[in-house]
This record gives C-alpha cells, sequence and structure tokens, in this order.
C-alpha cells in the first residue's frame, strides 16, 4: 500500500515536474581501471573523466557546481605511537590502534571543501580529512574522536607526509561547465588491494547526485609472484632466499679466484 | 634505475642499492666480518622498515661469508670441528633471537631494542678494540713486538668442566664458553640483523685463546650458517625477507668483499684493528645520538593487519 502510494507520488513529481527542472546525473569514467605493480613502477597519475547530464526527461541543470571524490583504499589496522623520554631516552609510551580505516585516502575538489557546503553536510557526508569517519579502538570500544585528538591530528599529518592521505582543493577541473576531470595521485607505495571512488555533486551547497567507481591495484609479474611466495610458501621461499646466498657467494669466489 | 621491491612495498635506486653492498662488502672482505651492522642502519637510512631491513640484510650475510668461508677453507684456515660446536648453540640462539624479534614487534619496542642493543655492543666493543689497538700501535713505534699479548694462557674460563679438543686450532676448552658464545652470536644476530663477526673474532681470540690463523675462517662459517638459518626462520615467522633487496645487496657485496680482502691483506693487524673499532664506536655514537636527542615527530604509525 505504502509502496503504491509513493510510487504514485514519484510519478506525479517526475510528470508535473513540481521540482525546478533540474535533475541531475553523474556519468564517469576511470582512465584506467587496473593499476599494476610491477618492477618499474615509481607511482602513478590517475583520472577521472565525467560529465553532468540532466536526469531522463529533464533539460535544465544549473549554472554552477561543485564537485567532490573521495578515494580510499584498502582497509587496514594501523597503531600511532607517541615517544616520550624515558631516563633519557626517546621510547614509544603511549599507542593508540586505528581500526580498519583506509591505507589510501584522497579528498579531491574543484575548491575548499569549506566552500562547498556548510560544516553540518559536510561531517553528515564526511567530506575532508578532518570529516572522514576514523574509528580508534579506545577501550572496548570503536569510536572516531574528535577532530583535534592529538592522535587523530598526528595520524592524519604522518598519513598525508607518506603521500597516502590527500585533500586537494584544485584536483578537480571543470573543462566546460558539466564536463570535469580529477587527477589522483598514487604514490610509488600504493596499497595494494580494491579503491573505491565516491563521486558526489554538490549545487548551492546541497549534494544533488552521487555515483561510485572502483579500482584494482595488484602487483604484477615477478613483484606478485615474490609477495605471494613470501607470505603462501615461507618455508620454501626461505629456503629459496637462502640457496640463491649461497649461490651467488659461490659463484664470487669461483670469478675471483686467482691464486 | 627505480626497481619496486615487493615485501619492502617501495621502489630503490638500484645503482644506490648495489653501491652500498660494494661499499658494506669492501669493509667486510678487509676486516673479515659481515658487515651487517653498517647495512641494517643503511637500509633504515633509505626508508627501508627495520623489520625489513633486518631479515633481509642476513641472506646478505649469508652470501658474503659463504665466498669468505670458501677462500678460508682452501687455505685450510679454518677449524671446522669448533665451528660445528658453536653453530648448534647459534642456532638456538638465533630461534630465541627470531622468537624475541617477533613479540618485541607486537609490543611496539623493536626500535628501541634494536637501537639500544646497537649502542651497547658498538660502543663497548668498538671501545675496547680502539683501546687495544692504540696499545699495540704505541708499542709497534717503541720497538716492541705489535702482536696482542696473551698474558697467563689459563684463565678461570679453562678451569670448567666438559673439555675438548679442536685439533685444528690446537686448543683444549671447556665447551660451556663455546656454547655460550655460539648462543650470544645466534641470539644478537637475529635481532639486530648482523652476522656478530665484529663480536665472535674478539671473543674467540680473547676467551678460547683462538689462534689469529683460523679465527677468522671460523667466525665466517659460524656467520654463514647463522645468517642462513635466520633467512630461513624470518622467511617463515615474520615473512619480511625481500629476495629482491637481498639479491642486489649480496650481488655488490661479494664482489666488495673480494677487493676489500685484498686490501686487508697489504694493512698491519693493529691498524686494522684500529680502523675497525673506529667504525664500531662512530656507529654506535649515531645510534646513541638518534635516541637520547628528540626524534623530529614524536608520532609514528605502524602497520597492525589488513583486511
Amino acid at each position: 500500500m505504502m509502496r503504491r502510494i509513493a510510487l504514485t507520488l514519484l510519478i506525479i513529481m517526475l510528470a508535473s515536474g513540481a521540482r525546478p527542472a533540474a535533475a541531475e546525473r553523474l556519468v564517469v569514467s576511470l582512465s584506467n581501471h587496473r593499476v599494476a605493480i610491477n618492477s618499474n613502477f615509481v607511482g602513478e597519475e590517475l583520472v577521472l573523466f565525467g560529465t553532468i547530464e540532466p536526469d531522463a526527461g529533464k533539460t535544465g541543470l544549473r549554472s554552477a557546481y561543485d564537485l567532490v571524490v573521495t578515494v580510499s583504499g584498502p582497509r587496514e589496522t594501523l597503531r600511532t605511537r607517541r615517544k616520550q623520554r624515558v631516563l633519557g631516552i626517546w621510547v614509544n609510551v603511549d599507542s593508540r590502534e586505528f581500526v580498519r580505516v583506509p591505507s589510501y585516502l584522497a579528498i579531491l575538489s574543484n575548491r575548499p571543501v569549506a566552500q562547498v557546503a556548510n560544516p553540518d553536510t559536510l561531517r553528515r557526508l564526511q567530506i575532508g580529512l578532518g570529516n572522514f569517519l576514523l574509528p580508534q579502538r579506545i577501550g572496548p570500544d570503536i569510536a572516531d574522536t574528535v577532530g583535534d585528538d592529538p592522535f587523530r591530528r598526528a595520524f592524519v599529518r604522518l598519513q598525508v607526509q607518506q603521500g597516502l592521505y590527500h585533500e586537494i582543493a584544485a584536483a578537480v577541473t571543470f573543462l566546460t561547465p558539466t564536463v570535469f576531470r580529477a587527477a589522483i595521485p598514487l604514490p610509488a607505495d600504493v596499497p595494494t588491494g580494491n579503491y573505491a571512488f565516491d563521486v558526489k555533486l554538490f549545487a548551492d551547497g546541497a549534494m544533488v547526485a552521487r555515483t561510485n567507481a572502483a579500482l584494482d591495484v595488484t602487483k604484477a609479474g615477478i613483484e606478485q609472484y615474490v609477495a605471494d611466495a613470501a607470505r603462501d610458501h615461507g618455508l620454501l621461499y626461505g629456503f629459496a632466499t637462502m640457496l640463491m646466498a649461497l649461490l651467488t657467494g659461490w659463484i664470487a669466489s669461483v670469478v675471483f679466484k686467482r691464486d | 634505475m627505480q626497481i619496486y621491491l615487493p615485501i619492502a612495498d617501495m621502489p630503490v635506486n638500484i645503482f644506490l642499492v648495489l653501491g652500498m653492498g660494494l661499499a658494506v662488502g669492501y669493509i667486510s672482505g678487509m676486516f673479515g666480518i659481515g658487515g651487517g651492522f653498517l647495512m641494517t642502519p643503511l637500509l633504515i637510512f633509505i626508508g627501508v622498515s627495520p623489520a625489513v631491513a633486518v631479515a633481509s640484510v642476513a641472506s646478505h650475510i649469508a652470501a658474503s661469508s659463504f665466498t669468505g668461508a670458501i677462500t678460508y677453507w682452501n687455505r685450510r684456515a679454518l677449524d671446522l670441528a669448533l665451528a660445528l660446536m658453536l653453530l648448534g648453540a647459534g642456532i638456538l640462539g638465533t630461534a630465541t633471537g627470531v622468537w624475541l624479534f617477533t613479540t618485541l614487534r607486537a609490543l611496539d619496542q623493536l626500535d628501541l631494542m634494536i637501537g639500544l642493543s646497537y649502542v651497547t655492543l658498538l660502543t663497548v666493543v668498538g671501545g675496547l678494540m680502539i683501546y687495544e689497538s692504540v696499545r699495540a700501535v704505541m708499542r709497534a713505534r717503541h720497538g716492541l713486538p705489535a702482536t696482542i699479548r696473551r698474558p697467563g694462557s689459563h684463565t678461570w674460563l679453562h678451569g670448567l668442566p666438559f673439555k675438548v679438543r679442536f685439533k685444528r686450532s690446537k686448543i683444549y676448552v671447556s665447551a660451556i664458553p663455546v656454547w655460550a658464545i655460539g648462543f650470544i652470536i645466534g641470539f644478537v644476530g637475529a635481532i639486530m640483523g648482523i652476522g656478530g663477526g665484529f663480536l665472535l673474532v674478539p671473543m674467540l681470540i680473547y676467551f678460547l685463546r683462538v689462534p689469529t690463523a683460523t679465527v677468522i675462517g671460523t667466525s665466517m662459517v659460524l656467520t654463514l650458517v647463522t645468517m642462513a638459518s635466520a633467512t630461513v626462520m624470518h622467511a617463515v615467522t615474520n615473512h619480511l625477507v625481500d629476495a629482491v633487496l637481498a639479491l642486489i645487496l649480496m650481488v655488490g657485496g661479494v664482489v666488495g668483499a673480494q677487493f676489500g680482502a685484498r686490501t686487508g691483506q697489504r694493512m698491519r693487524g693493529e691498524w686494522l684493528r684500529l680502523l675497525l673499532g673506529l667504525l664500531v664506536f662512530a656507529v654506535g655514537l649515531r645510534f646513541a645520538f638518534e635516541l637520547v636527542v628528540q626524534p623530529d615527530d614524536l608520532y609514528s604509525i605502524r602497520y597492525v593487519r589488513g583486511e
């Protein structure tokens, strides 16, 4: 019953254009859906292209849009440690575990996110490094802390220094009012796994459309072979490395044998 | 030319790593040591995580000590019986070391433990070597024989039971200090990613009175086996041995070691010991400096687990 009413309402809205004739649809595509890390990988810049299209049956588009792309890499648990001087030497005394946080996180927009929407909206949609949910293990609970928690600040700062977390206010460029491109920097030590792209379109401080894309980062060729062997066949891998060492040593003593 | 390291998960310049292997190999050939105490800090300095550096350097030392051991074997300057007994204890020590390494890593205190071990061992051993070799140099200046004096050929160590005779080295000692030395070397090697040659050689000379002729060859066999087994154990328990990194290091290392050995043979013994002592002491001071001076960043991140 309820469903039928809702459906009817929707049809009426669509047919009569009860709202302004603007309803957008996002169409995006990545320059590459799979990034292969091989022996000469030194990092890469990925490009996401997209257009803003009027929704079926609609024609009107607004004059100005904002676009925010959130890229999050495979989740991992990390520990942030703090050093303190104990008996004259610097020792890790305190630590906090960040549970299932993205190993890579990029928040890319066409202008500073603070100008895109009001703080409440940004927090609700987790836009910006300060608003993205980074759960910590605090005693038995797992929760995100306030933005100015020293461990959270240090964690984000270190990840930014490592090139793993980004907040770039000029990474999205509008080629025409409706065609955009976003540049995604992948560092040389980019974690392998699945990357989720969350593309949000804003107009006048409100989200009007949203879409997703995905990317796979994998080791390829010899890199993958070695990494898999080390993880899955530790004993065999260890013996192989040891034999390699003995062979290298033996070859050298044969090559350099003079007397 | 950059190459991506599959376990360290980072690209490095292949020529830089090859050069590091050559340089450390040269020093190790010159002094008859593995050179791990130089290589591990160098790798950490270029950004390899301490755990991967320690695990990968083990195989590099295995390679360079194998070259050395073959050379000494051909010259019959190697006491296999003594080496084998040291080894039995060395493997036990390595296993204990790898276990402690894993435990400390879980407790976030691995970096501290590695740092403290380096400072203590390197400054003490380096200091003692400098003291001993400076005295030897002074004696040589005054026209006295510069060889190490061996006051009173018997110490309390020789009073211990379970005596064993080692023919090639011409010594008759208790098995207890032999096992203790082997265990310490294996243990320290696994924790610090060093072969322990710079520790073993003085220990064999001063405690067991092993003659200089067989000491380096014997030390190399021990280093070879402890480091080879450390490679396997690190690969099994921590999955942190980077075979690509190890290969580049060992190729540079074995070549450098051959040239270093030639330079070393042309130098006078006491000067060689003084130089090595200074080097060991300097590396120790550098580690002490790092522990005492406030780090640039008080915070650091450690990987716990993936999905």
